[in-house]
């Protein structure tokens, strides 16, 4: 049992270093910018008083080393900064409460962790439901259809597969809405009619991944001696399958999940963009293309760790659930 | 509500056709092994994909336009996207017929096993070459060339807003979108293709360096690898795009040619895994052991020991390294911050067309524009994925 905690322990200690390097990387890619912030944030109008003004504001004049365990120790701590459009808004023309970045990122952070839910929900039992069915009915007919349909889904960018659904279940069926405009105060039923079809387009980009490992995980425990054991016994092929080969090839298709899971991070910017759905990744793009560096550094950081804590699980689950691996030679 | 209940209705209906169909074939074959040992599953299988395909049959003959004239959109979409698939499959099947009777033995061999989606694939990524390198010969226009008529609708008929020399129609500013989408062909796909060339330059010398030469070197690199691959690709790529668009103007250099150094370097850390972890396994072998003690040098050990072994698995990494910068590209591209105007680019075009999709039930053709773009994307890649899955298969022999 002890054993099982170090490891544990050690994973969660490695995958803490690596979210410290990657935040060095971050600051450190934000920091090659040319010039500074202080020219960014004020764009066309940027006079020397004003310049030095925002160097002092945001500790600009400081050496990149003590900045960054400042910015660190900010996030850290919730404190996200402030974006630049809202600074801009505010030395351009005055007034104004100042919204942070935490409190701008917070809504659109739960409204996207209700998307990947949704998506996890519908997308996983279905993806496990057919790779068993798939297992079960190996070089079928029925095999090959999936296994064209699913090889043609992950290859598909995003975007045509969202389109392919607007055009079908919003504009020429009406049945869902193709704008997810959600605000605060929806009720639980509406947000989920918005959210299904954004839901529905990563249910395709990620359950063909899923599918086509757990069909292979199984398959590749049917040649083991004792499914041989078990078909002679003549139990049924589905009950061989459910009852003895799913069990252990739940190790790889938990790990799968998990890293599909965290596949989805980068898949819901495009969705996210496609549906107009008010969640990070849209935030994250939008800063993007306006520059607006504290929102984009945050939101980096925040998919940077929700992608090292999923790869992160998968691997500590993926250890949990093979003995083997848990003492390794 | 009521179309959620039909649904129950005739999946109830379903589920006992396949109870009944096991029962009558049972009854009217007298007990043959195929009907005695049929699982419930397999019959409910049969008589839903039979269930499927006479609702498809119905749909497909279903008139394209009521009474009063206007277009059944879903019914006219259904038939392009069934003709498409007939079309494309007998194109493959011909295809595949011509290289198992036309070329050296060899060829032929290869023609000869291989499944129609992989003679598919082959054929549309040569259709794919052909078009992108004879662009400029094929479009009728230039692809910056702005005309008149602006938002001309596809389709070429003056008398519902198109003209004859656009077949396509024109975009917001008059540019003539089939030449567009031929243009497309050779920007898209081509700054696709040096961009993986550069990544798997970059990670795999640097790959089979690591692996030759271990020690510090190695470990270096791969704990680098480890925390460029921790962040997710498209994110990161999103971040270095933000700090090139400064860069780019100030320098002079086109924001392009920084997203093929950006998205080569973001590959090249998946490349350079595979190519260490393959050379791992050659560099252990004792034919380098004997090139060793003949005394070669590092460049001789890598380029004609390591590299010639390394092949196959890295044409099928190249394959699969393409769909996913091609998918990247595609996606920034999409996203606003990709492969620049005035160049003619797939994603692009989808994100500047895809309002259009709302004329659907209008103006089928029209809406269809944004799905040409996007699909010619995911034909590609699908080509591409089809073909590298017949080779993993051929060379992992077959399992069950």
């Amino acid at each position: 049992m002890t054993s099982v905690l170090t490891i544990i322990l050690q994973r969660l200690g490695l995958g803490l270093v690596t979210l410290f390097v990657v935040s060095i990387v971050i600051f450190t890619a934000v920091n090659l910018l040319p010039g500074d912030f202080a020219e960014a944030i004020l764009g066309q109008g940027a006079t020397p008083e004003a310049v030095a003004s925002i160097r002092r504001d945001l500790g600009l004049d400081q050496s990149p080393i003590v900045r960054y365990f400042q910015w660190l120790g900010n996030m850290v701590t919730g404190d996200l900064g402030t974006s630049f459009a809202q600074l801009n808004f505010q030395t351009n023309l005055g007034g104004g409460d100042l919204v942070g970045v935490a409190e701008q990122i917070a809504p659109r952070f739960a409204n996207t962790m209700f998307l990947a839910g949704v998506t996890a929900a519908i997308a996983v039992p279905f993806a496990v439901g057919l790779g068993i069915l798939a297992a079960l009915f190996r070089n079928s007919a029925f095999d090959r259809a999936t296994n064209i349909t699913t090889l043609s889904s992950i290859s598909s960018p995003e975007f045509f597969l969202a389109y392919i659904l607007i055009l079908f279940l919003a504009v020429l069926n009406p049945v869902l809405p193709s704008l997810s405009n959600i605000f605060q105060g929806m009720s639980f039923g509406e947000r989920l009619e918005k959210t299904l079809l954004p839901a529905l387009t990563l249910t395709l980009v990620v359950t063909a991944h899923m599918m086509r490992m757990t069909r292979a995980a199984i398959i590749n425990l049917l040649a083991s001696p004792y499914i041989e054991m078990a078909r002679l016994k003549g139990i049924s092929p589905m009950r061989v399958i459910v009852r003895h080969a799913l069990p252990n090839a739940l190790a790889p298709i938990i790990n799968v999940i998990a890293l599909n899971l965290a596949y989805l991070i980068t898949g819901v910017v495009v969705v996210e963009v496609v549906f107009v759905y008010p969640g990070i990744g849209q935030l994250f793009v939008d800063s993007v293309k306006i520059r607006d560096i504290p929102v984009v550094q945050a939101c980096c950081l925040i998919f940077a760790a929700a992608y090292i804590l999923l790869n992160l699980t998968a691997d500590i689950l993926s250890i949990l659930s093979n003995p083997r691996l848990r003492h390794p030679k | 509500m009521s179309g959620f209940l039909t649904l129950v209705v005739v999946l109830g209906l379903i589920a006992a056709g396949g109870w009944l169909f096991r029962l009558i074939g049972q009854k009217a074959t007298n007990n043959k092994p195929f009907f005695r040992d049929m699982s419930y599953a397999v019959a409910f299988g049969y008589v839903l994909a039979a269930a499927v395909l006479v609702f498809a049959i119905w749909y497909y003959f279903q008139p394209v336009a009521n009474e009063q004239g206007v277009a059944n959109a879903g019914v006219i979409f259904f038939r392009w996207a069934v003709q498409g698939l007939i079309f494309f499959a007998i194109l493959a099947w011909l295809f595949r017929l011509l290289g198992r009777t036309v070329g050296t033995a060899w060829s032929k061999k290869q023609f000869r096993s291989m499944p129609l989606t992989a003679a598919f694939g082959i054929l549309m990524i040569l259709v794919y070459a052909f078009l992108a390198i004879f662009a400029g010969v094929l479009a009728p226009y230039g692809q910056e060339e702005i005309f008149q008529q602006v938002n001309a609708l596809p389709g070429g008929n003056a008398a519902t807003g198109g003209n004859p020399d656009h077949l396509l129609g024109t975009d917001q500013i008059g540019r003539d979108l089939l030449s567009r989408l031929i243009y497309g062909a050779q920007n898209t796909v081509g700054i696709a293709f040096a961009t993986t060339l550069l990544a798997f330059f970059l990670g795999g010398s640097l790959g089979f360096l690591a692996a030759t030469m271990r020690g510090w070197f190695d470990q270096f690199l791969s704990r680098g690898v480890d925390v460029l691959m921790a962040i997710p690709s498209l994110i990161f790529a999103l971040l270095l795009m933000t700090i090139a668009q400064v860069w780019a103007p100030r320098t002079g250099i086109p924001l392009t040619v920084f997203m093929v150094v950006i998205i080569a370097v973001i590959d090249s850390t998946r490349v350079f895994r595979l190519a260490r972890a393959v050379g791992m396994n050659i560099v252990v072998m004792d034919y380098i052991e004997a090139a060793k003690l003949r005394g070669e040098g590092l460049s001789y050990l890598i380029f004609k020991e390591i590299l010639p072994n390394a092949t196959a698995p890295l044409l099928a990494e190249f394959g699969l390294r393409f769909c996913f910068v091609f998918l990247t590209i595609a996606s920034l591209s999409f996203l606003g911050v990709g492969i620049q105007p005035p160049l003619a680019d797939w994603g692009t075009m989808v994100r500047d067309l895809a309002q259009f999709i709302n004329f659907a039930a209008f103006s089928p053709l029209t809406a269809a524009l944004p799905l040409m773009a996007a699909g010619a994307i995911a034909l590609l890649t699908v080509a591409v994925n089809f073909v590298v899955d017949w080779m993993l298969h051929r060379s992992s022999g077959l399992k069950e």
